[in-house]
């Protein structure tokens, strides 16, 4: 079959690799439907997460259909159409069953790396690099999927492909870090960075009974969207003092939430950002916190901050001082999918959510790794590639 | 500037390097190794998990390992632990054993991981079918650890 591979930094080549088969009982092998571009892939990609080997499968956010099953699968058969998890979680282990999916202690093969890097290992998820398991990734034409009677969730009828598309990873994302930042109404919430994550994180804050949500971006189209699809508020980095803006708009207080929807890449038009820069180059941190800081030090006093983005390693700079003396609650999560995606699809069908305003561009295998240099360059307004197998 | 390549070599034996310190501090044998417990958590009630009808990978030790099992505080199931009767030798704990694979430790290690996932889940999972063909040393390292991960962490 057909799947788009890391040939290295900055390299991506569709080639041909042996189909996925069934290898435990409890998988099912899924035939992708689409598939989409991630923020976080291209942290795989540049080269910042430095687990990947050259021929690696990546993508993580997918739906497909379903064409074999194992002896052991329940809840699924053959013709379902399924979104799935981009993490993969066991759904019986004391992670599972508290809802902390993405903690799993049984869907990483490659355990003894991520308990180095981050004192235990994280759950699997596909596509993500050997520290995460080293599980094909969904740009492909089939993708095992395990634990699929845990992962995998039939797609409601009235729920179109593209819709359903996001509610595998990016969606739940920034619906969890609204939830488990605690957002209440009458809250304001500032989300940093208006990509799909940081949308869906903004749309799950004013569903949750947020008083003013203000999203935080640079690219006007982006801003535009945030502001007609989501319905919040946005403010443009590039324009203003965000800090003095968002004490403007809370009557001097600060956002009672802070989400940062960003990552280790992030930019800003601050000196610090070169300094950033520069460090990350010499490889003197691994990741750049631009959104991290100000999120913290934007926050009201006694505020949440809730980390979204992905971070693999050490940061430099990290405002310790303000989140003890401003006594912050700060708080941070890969994402726990399988905990929202029911109820997400629920309100899919109901029209709260809309999710296909994301899908700037349709794109076919052959033409992914244009497609990610386009998402990367955030070239013709691309806020996210759908990479579908049969275009 | 270094080249994201030299990172990545750097990085990934970085890691390696890590996961094989955080265990053995040095080299230089231990005057007495210490025959530490290997434990994990079992979200099963303590009745199930019992000594004698532990999953196939630890039963298959008989004798040479010695089990301890007690109910986990709160409610979060079974903590299984297991060690060597016999302390595996200074050499055999060494760096260099756990590198290439010799450390008998590795072996318990994954033999409890999968007695756990045993216990919860009924199956192990197993790894996708490599699509990888590492040419480089940086690719050709996370294949090495890739391997020994398995069997090395802080369980």
């Amino acid at each position: 079959m057909k799947a788009l591979i890391w040939e290295g930094v900055n390299k991506l080549a569709v080639e041909q690799v042996p189909d996925p088969v069934l290898r435990n009982d409890q998988d099912i092998v899924v035939r992708v439907i689409a598939g989409t571009t991630c923020g976080s892939d291209l942290h795989l990609i540049g080269g910042y997460i430095p687990f990947m080997q050259s021929g690696d499968v990546i993508g993580h956010e997918f739906l497909g259909e379903v064409v074999e099953t194992g002896a052991g699968v329940r809840r699924h058969a053959v013709g379902d159409r399924v979104v799935v998890c981009s993490f993969v979680g066991c759904g019986r282990c004391w992670y599972c069953a508290n809802d902390l999916w993405s903690l799993c202690d049984n869907t990483n093969t490659n355990p003894g790396i991520g308990q180095a890097l981050f004192g235990y290992d994280t759950g699997g998820i596909f596509g993500y690099s050997h520290a995460m398991g080293g599980l094909r990734g969904s740009h492909a034409e089939y993708v095992r999927v395990p634990f699929a009677d845990y992962g995998a969730f039939p797609v409601p009828e009235g729920i179109d492909d593209t819709s359903a598309l996001f509610v595998s990873d990016s969606v739940p994302t920034g619906w969890m870090g609204a939830d488990l930042a605690g957002v209440k109404p009458g809250d304001v919430v500032a989300v940093w960075g208006c990509g799909a994550v940081g949308q869906m994180a903004a749309r799950a804050a004013i569903l949750k009974g947020a008083e003013r949500v203000i999203s935080i971006d640079r690219f006007p189209e982006r801003l535009a969207m945030t502001e007609r699809y989501v319905g919040s508020e946005v403010i443009d980095y590039t324009a203003t003092d965000v800090g003095a803006e968002l004490r403007e708009r809370t009557g001097g207080r600060g956002p009672d939430v802070c989400i940062e929807a960003v990552g280790m890449e992030a930019h800003s038009d601050s000196p610090v950002h070169v300094y950033d820069q520069v460090k990350q180059q010499l490889r003197l941190q691994t990741d750049r916190p631009t959104a991290v800081r100000q999120a913290i030090h934007a926050c009201r006093k006694g505020g949440t901050v809730f980390v979204l983005g992905v971070f693999a390693g050490a940061v430099d700079k990290f405002p310790l001082g303000a989140v003890v003396n401003k006594g912050l609650t700060v708080r941070g999560a890969q994402m726990h999918g399988q905990r929202y995606i029911p109820m997400l699809l629920d309100r899919m069908a109901a029209g709260e959510l809309s999710t296909s305003h994301l899908a700037t561009h349709t794109v076919s295998l052959d033409e992914a790794p244009r497609a990610y240099d386009m998402f990367k360059q955030k070239t013709d307004g691309c806020v996210r590639a759908v990479i579908r197998p049969d275009a | 500037m270094v080249s994201r390549k030299t990172f990545w070599a750097t990085a990934a034996g970085l890691a390696g390097a890590v996961a094989v310190a955080r265990r053995a501090r040095t080299d230089e044998p231990a005057p007495d190794p210490v025959n530490r417990w290997l434990t994990v958590t079992v979200n099963r009630a303590p009745g199930d998990v019992q000594a004698d009808k532990l999953p196939a990978p630890l039963q298959e030790y008989g004798e040479r390992i010695e089990t301890r099992i007690v109910p986990a505080p709160g409610d979060r199931g079974t903590e299984l632990a297991v060690r060597f009767r016999e302390a595996p030798s200074a050499a055999e704990q060494s760096v260099t054993a756990r590198i290439t694979g010799n450390d008998p430790r590795q072996d318990l290690r994954v033999a409890l991981r999968e007695a756990k996932s045993l216990l919860e889940t009924g199956e192990v999972m197993r790894p996708d079918e490599p699509t990888a063909h590492p040419t480089t040393p940086g690719g050709k390292l996370v294949g090495l650890l890739s391997r020994r991960a398995g069997g090395e962490g802080v369980l």
